[in-house]
């Protein structure tokens, strides 16, 4: 029960803030943000902490889910129950393709080959003249609902991206206890290990990319609703580096640190970005400092203390 | 000795890395029942064998045949899942899981499929069943919940073939079982691989002598990536030629 | 497009590709050597343009600001090493990526926040003014000619201290085999800190020669990093010989595909649209190759590590 109590008392906190002094609409569009980027936080670390595949694309496949969004805006079709299974599969399949290639390869080989795959869809991206290019593309309005705009109010379209969050969070949890889940972290600690009791990885790994892209989709169609815009930098290899430092901010040892490593991130980047225009300065220090002497990350600090 | 058909037969296996010739028109075959032990002095090709055997290395030529099917181009997975099963000279466990997981995960493979999703492994009884059976085979079972990074150096070794036992082989591949065991694991995994005999077939490269004429039918000598004499332990013990390449080596 | 144009665009191509050497190699071998992955190297390279624009723009002479801002960027090299990568040695690559992620933002915004955002010229130097005719009626403007020449000679001494020199032999062996090179009794941190310094300064040197013919401003490092990297994962992580040729044919490819790809793409668009998609598209050629040459030969093309 203790284990379930830190995530338990992160969703309630979140369920909760709107009516605990969050509820302002600046606020509101913060956490939204916080809870989107965290979605994509949780399908990471379900590649990097769970099958310890380090991908520095992962912004490519909610960049895909956003740009779906797009192209689906442009063409006339705005309704939530066209968009989110076109967007999902779009993500999924790009997941799939790229993931088939890079698995080939595994560790610095893997980090190169996922970047270069994020590169290639940021200039496909930046090369869609019909969808802005460079500039990026205003939305005309927020995705539809069954034919309802529900999803104007922000209050909810804040419990839409928590339900959201909590599904696949809870998903990618289950995933990683079950059989498959087994497989693949044993795979993280030995892959010989692994074939040698009978499994081959790889369409275990494969499947992993494909579910962490599948929610990274879901998750850019959400980010591209909050901005009611769409542009190539969601795709750039930045981002994929900023979600990598949410993942691992929050501790790799458990998918709600992917969360709080996200609420932490956009927070701290808000009340930095307020405080002074050269935020990054004490951002980056904070990032290498982080890496160097925070090992067990937020999840860690939070965690009951073991033996 | 009744003629019965080999489980494993290697028909003319040959490695060569770069100019070096490391397996050499390797023939050799496991008995149903049988322990046929490999040795050889250090660098004679003997977990390379192993490899090309497990499925670990492709070897550049020979058949490689488990119950008259050639399996020399299955991948590793598929050979485990036919019914062959190794452990490692340099102990290759999770340290991270419990003993129990490391066997459970190996009960896994051999239970339907592992593309699930919904239900926690941990607590599937089929498969804990099936691993506590094998730890208990190995004599591990006061241990299951110990993590396997924290077993002791012996504990690892059994813990190997207790995960090896659990994909529910018809064949085991032991590369090197005793390797820095103490002597009171020694006689205790001696004994063990004595128990196994019944139920396994198994091919054991060993380098404690005492271990090989005391466990083994047949013994084959390996030297320079060559099959130099192959025999019963009495006969090899009076074998001249193996004399002479241990006798080298004993010197050196 | 014409030949004149294809010759033109072949030697920028040359040109960029030993630009992206210079910075290639040095990761390379930090890569090779230490087993570092050094997002921050491109800062270097940014590093070195600045100090060069602005040491040249303090004493008024060119060769002045180049000979200057040599031993700056190794400085600069030396602190960061010093103060932060040595740290990371032994750590797993996903906190050499996120540690030094944290340093590009770092000196990203801090090169702002000392010379502003503005983009910051440097002068060619007189003597190399002006162009040469590579063919009849062509011109080709000197500078760019020499830093092929530049290059290619630092390329050459290069070569000649891996090659010939008992340090470069241990550099070598270190990307090899480095267990050996610490069991033979070297002291391997110096010998890291000298690769480590003479690779930022090759950088630093690449910096310096494509200010004039580049803006120098916040954050130029981070786009020829991307394409070093792509360099030395198809060159075969280590291996010097691979990080030029794998150079010269990205660069080759770059320039080329920015004056072919538009061309061909006028023949399915609207011309507007196919300059944008084409210059996309010319862009994304290199990561299409480098997907390929990892999908069929995952360690690169000259593959340094045997075992």
């Amino acid at each position: 029960m203790r284990e379930a109590a830190v995530p338990l008392v992160l969703f309630a906190a979140l369920a909760a803030a709107p009516f605990a002094g969050f509820g302002e609409g600046y606020m509101l569009t913060l956490l939204a943000r916080a809870m989107i980027l965290g979605m994509a936080a949780v399908s990471l670390a379900l590649l990097v902490g769970g099958a310890g595949l380090v991908s520095l694309g992962h912004a490519a496949t909610l960049g895909v889910g956003a740009y779906a969004v797009v192209v689906l805006d442009a063409n006339g079709l705005t309704d939530a129950t066209a968009v989110v299974p076109v967007a999902v599969a779009a993500a999924a399949l790009f997941a799939l393709a790229t993931g088939a290639v890079s698995l080939r390869t595994s560790g610095v080989h893997f980090i190169m080959i996922t970047l270069a795959f994020g590169q290639m869809a940021f200039f496909t991206a930046s090369s869609l003249a019909a969808y802005g290019g460079d500039d990026g593309y205003t939305l005309y309005a927020r995705t539809g609902l069954a034919g309802t705009r529900i999803l104007e109010d922000r209050l909810a379209f804040h419990y839409a991206c928590l339900g959201l969050l909590g599904l696949a969070y809870l998903f990618c949890r289950a995933a990683l206890a079950a059989r498959f889940g087994r497989v693949l972290r044993a795979a993280r600690e030995n892959a010989l290990r692994v074939r040698a009791v009978g499994f081959d990885p790889y369409p275990y790994r494969l499947l992993a990319c494909v579910i962490a892209g599948a929610i990274g989709g879901l998750s850019g169609v959400l980010l591209a609703n909050a901005a009611e815009f769409v542009a190539p930098s969601y795709l750039s290899w930045q981002r994929s580096g900023e979600l990598l430092f949410m993942v691992i901010l929050g501790g790799l040892g458990s998918l709600h640190g992917a969360i709080l490593g996200a609420l932490a991130y956009v927070l701290l980047e808000e009340w930095l970005s307020h405080l002074t225009e050269h935020w990054r300065m004490i951002f980056g220090p904070l990032l290498v400092l982080s890496v160097l002497f925070f090992r067990g990350g937020l999840a860690g600090l939070l965690a009951p203390r073991r033996r | 000795m009744t003629a019965r058909a080999p489980l494993l037969r290697i028909e003319g296996l040959s490695k060569r890395f770069g100019g070096l010739t490391v397996t050499d028109d390797v023939w050799l075959d496991v008995l149903p029942g049988e322990i046929h032990a490999v040795i050889g002095p250090n660098g004679a090709g003997k977990t390379t064998l192993i490899n090309e055997v497990s499925g670990a290395l492709a070897p550049d030529a020979g058949r490689v045949l488990f119950d008259g099917l050639d399996i020399t181009r299955l991948s590793m997975p598929r050979r485990v899942r036919a019914g062959l099963a190794r452990t490692f000279q340099v102990t290759c466990v999770l340290p991270g899981f419990s003993a129990l997981e490391n066997v459970a995960l190996a009960a896994q493979a051999r239970d339907g499929s592992s593309f699930r999703f919904l239900r926690p492994a941990a607590g599937e009884a089929r498969l804990n069943a099936a691993a506590r059976e094998a730890l208990e085979a190995v004599g591990l079972a006061g241990r299951a919940a110990v993590p396997a990074g924290a077993l002791a150096h012996g504990e690892k070794r059994q813990l190997e073939l207790a995960i090896a036992l659990a994909t529910r082989p018809r064949l085991l591949l032991l590369d090197e079982p005793l390797a820095g065991a103490g002597p009171e694991e020694t006689e205790r995994l001696i004994a063990l691989l004595d128990r196994l005999r019944a139920d396994y077939a198994i091919l054991l490269v060993e380098h404690d002598m005492r271990a090989v004429f005391a466990l083994a039918d047949r013994i084959s000598v390996l030297v320079y990536g060559r099959v130099v004499a192959t025999g019963a332990p009495p006969e090899i013990r009076a074998n001249p030629e193996v004399r002479a390449a241990y006798l080298g080596e004993d010197e050196a | 497009m014409s030949w004149s144009l294809l010759l033109v665009q072949t030697l920028n191509g040359l040109q960029f590709g030993i630009l992206l050497f210079l910075i290639a190699a040095g990761l390379t071998l930090v890569f090779g050597v230490m087993d570092f992955i050094n997002l921050a190297h491109g800062v270097q390279y940014m590093l070195g343009a600045y100090f060069g624009a602005s040491l040249a723009a303090a004493t008024g002479s060119f060769w002045l600001g180049l000979l200057l801002a040599l031993p700056a960027a190794l400085a600069a090299g030396l602190l960061l090493e010093f103060l932060v990568f040595r740290h990371l040695y032994d750590r797993d690559h996903l906190a050499q990526v996120l540690a030094t992620f944290g340093v590009i933002l770092f000196v990203n915004q801090g090169v702002k926040l000392v010379w502003g955002a503005a983009p910051l010229h440097m002068p060619i130097p007189p003597l190399l003014e002006g162009g040469v005719e590579v063919m009849p009626g062509l011109q080709y403007p000197i500078y760019r000619l020499a830093i092929l020449a530049a290059g290619l000679a630092a390329a050459l001494l290069l070569w000649f201290l891996v090659d010939r020199t008992r340090a470069g032999m241990l550099v070598r062996a270190g990307a090899t085999n480095p267990e050996m090179v610490s069991a033979l009794g070297v002291d391997i941190r110096r010998l890291f800190m000298l690769v480590f310094g003479f690779g930022a300064m090759l950088a630093g040197f690449a910096g310096v020669m494509a200010a004039p013919i580049l803006s120098v401003e916040p954050g130029m490092g981070d786009a020829p990093l991307i394409l070093a990297f792509v360099v030395i994962v198809i060159g075969g992580i280590g291996s010097i010989r691979g990080a030029f040729v794998a150079a010269l044919l990205v660069g080759l490819m770059d320039a080329l595909g920015r004056a072919v790809v538009p061309d061909l793409m006028r023949l399915f668009l609207a011309p507007s649209s196919a300059r944008q998609a084409g210059a996309a598209i010319a862009s994304m050629l290199v990561y299409v190759l480098m997907a390929a040459v990892l999908a069929f030969r995952p360690a690169g093309l000259f593959p340094v590590r045997t075992g």
